[in-house]
């Protein structure tokens, strides 16, 4: 294992220092747990909002922590959701009376140390809703899983969420307007290499040198096939006809594309992924109103890339072109 | 059978050595359909949970339990933190305030970890879960009441086994082993294996040299 680490038991903590001391303009540090806050949290009146997840996915989340985005981010062990205590604090110190949204990816861990923490917030008198991100259509949805997984399309979540508690829409609007993201966004990646959990040491999965992994999760999660590698735009091909035959979209419609780095990826090659998504949205006659290339939502250093696409109207086109000053994501 | 507070600590920590000697083996199943970590995870857990109950004697037996599973809430993670730690404080709501439990506070309080780990993981039997040993086990124990808290308490310990190895031919319905479908199959389930072996351990601890 080859990483710029100390010591692979205090990545989070180390990781959070750096984090604060390079955007001291932003976000603060609540002493004693590992959870990043707006630096000025809680702000009074606005609806709060909360994601948070394992770590190993930055910028996500506490990246996004700022105006018109999130509130708090709460980062666990590489890849282990945080645990309820956690998400409570994060909880206590953005509350603003006007309610807090936790948004949470769509796994079993997650959901149940999130829902715990609700649970411990509403016991105190906070009002408290969540939602849960569940973009991969790499994963089948059906009784017999615990559903799909969340993925890049959750930091759309955090934009037009966010936007709407900045604009000073109450709890339920807040919530109201995630869970029209969640039902209009569609994501699929694939890798090419594994990474290594600075924990474990080793690597997540074998893959051959010639191979790449379909519908890999961010977790290195098995996908839904492994082939050789094929160019960039047989690849595109693939996970845009998965998405597309999830998320029909009429000729004229509008959308917003994420082409997103798992970490390991140059952005030369997510440029070229890029060129292929609009080329093939192009021709179906889709409008591509926002496209946002680079690392949202990373594994380590796994090589490889998702593709998202979010399905806009006329309130989600407004939200997501609202203003957001965060240390990852910014639109004037 | 009669159990203080002193006896409840010793057999809490008879489960935390018991689940770190099975650390490697845990986390092994673990690697084979979830994330490899459920040995790493549970021993960290545990080893927070003998620090924090060590000098509890003077305390109730509720108190000690919901202790065991705030410990386990804040230091596990994942899906057993909230799973393992919500059982555990329920079973303490179940026997707030007693200094002494007997063989009806058992069942009460582990009928009550059962109720607490399905509402958390909104789990039934038959989804290869922590459901599949300790179900079988709790009903084993109320079904063989009458018969005594020895024979009870063996009955359950076989139950819990039995519903740990048929996890085997159950294919997951819950966490990130479901998004391997019949990959899944042939797989004994971590959270089963971890339930059966406190389940064994609180066992011998009760029934002394009587072997469980």
């Amino acid at each position: 294992m080859k990483k710029l680490i100390n010591n692979p038991e205090l990545v989070v903590e180390e990781m959070l220092e750096g984090m604060v001391r390079a955007f001291p303009q932003y976000v603060r540090k609540l002493e004693g747990y590992n959870v990043i806050v707006r630096v000025d949290a809680p702000v009074k009146g606005k609806v709060a909002l909360v994601s948070g997840g394992g770590s190993g996915h930055e910028p996500s989340h506490a990246g996004y922590v700022g105006k018109g985005m999130l509130d708090a981010g709460v980062a666990g062990s590489v890849f282990t959701s945080p645990t309820p205590d956690q998400i409570f604090e994060a909880i206590k110190a953005v509350d603003g009376g006007a309610g807090v949204l936790l948004i949470i990816k769509n796994y079993t861990g997650d959901v149940m140390n999130f829902e715990m923490a609700a649970d411990m917030a509403r016991a105190e008198g906070i009002d408290v809703e969540s939602v849960i991100v569940n973009d991969d259509v790499a994963v089948e949805n059906s009784t017999y899983t615990v559903g799909r997984r969340g993925i890049a399309g959750t930091v759309f979540v955090h934009k037009i969420a966010g936007a709407k508690a900045q604009a000073g829409g109450t709890l339920e609007e807040v919530k109201a307007v995630a869970e029209k993201v969640i039902k209009n966004v569609r994501s699929m990646g694939m890798a090419l290499t594994p990474c290594i959990v600075p924990a474990a040491g080793k690597p997540t999965f074998e893959i051959g040198e010639d191979e790449m992994e379909i519908g890999m999760g961010i977790h290195g999660e098995p996908g839904t096939m492994r082939t050789k590698i094929k160019k960039a735009d047989e690849i595109v091909n693939h996970l845009m006809e998965k998405i597309l035959a999830d998320l029909p979209l009429e000729d004229g419609a509008e959308v917003a594309v994420m082409v997103n780095g798992l970490g390991g990826t140059p952005l030369m090659e997510l440029f070229i992924l890029n060129r292929r998504v609009n080329q093939i949205l192009e021709e179906k006659g889709i409008k591509v109103y926002r496209t946002y290339v680079g690392e949202f939502m990373t594994s380590l250093e796994m090589a490889g890339a998702s593709i998202t696409l979010l399905k806009l109207d006329d309130e989600l086109k407004s939200l997501l072109d609202a203003p957001a000053d965060t240390p990852a994501f910014k639109q004037l | 059978m009669a159990v203080d507070s002193a006896k409840l600590i010793d057999i809490i920590k008879a489960i935390a050595d018991k689940i770190t000697e099975n650390r490697e083996y845990l986390t092994e199943l673990d690697s084979a359909i979830g994330d490899a970590d459920h040995g790493i995870n549970m021993s960290k857990g545990f080893k927070v949970v003998v620090e924090r109950i060590s000098g509890m004697e003077g305390k109730d037996c509720g108190t000690i339990l919901k202790t065991v599973g705030m410990a386990l809430v804040s230091t596990v993670g994942g899906a057993s933190g909230p799973l393992y730690g919500t059982a555990f404080m329920r079973a303490g709501q179940a026997v707030d305030g007693k200094n002494q439990l007997n063989f009806e506070d058992l069942i009460l309080l582990m009928e009550a970890a059962l109720e607490g780990i399905k509402y958390r993981g909104k789990a039934g039997r038959g989804e290869k879960t922590i459901v599949d040993a300790l179900e079988p086990a709790v009903e084993a124990l109320k079904l063989h009441r009458e018969k005594g808290f020895e024979a009870a308490l063996k009955e359950a310990v076989e139950a819990a086994k039995r519903g740990m190895e048929d996890t085997k031919n159950i294919m997951a319905k819950k966490g990130r082993a479901s998004y391997l479908g019949e990959r899944s199959l042939g797989h004994q389930d971590p959270g089963a294996t971890s339930c059966y072996l406190m389940i064994e351990t609180m066992a011998l601890q009760l029934l002394g040299d009587k072997k469980a």
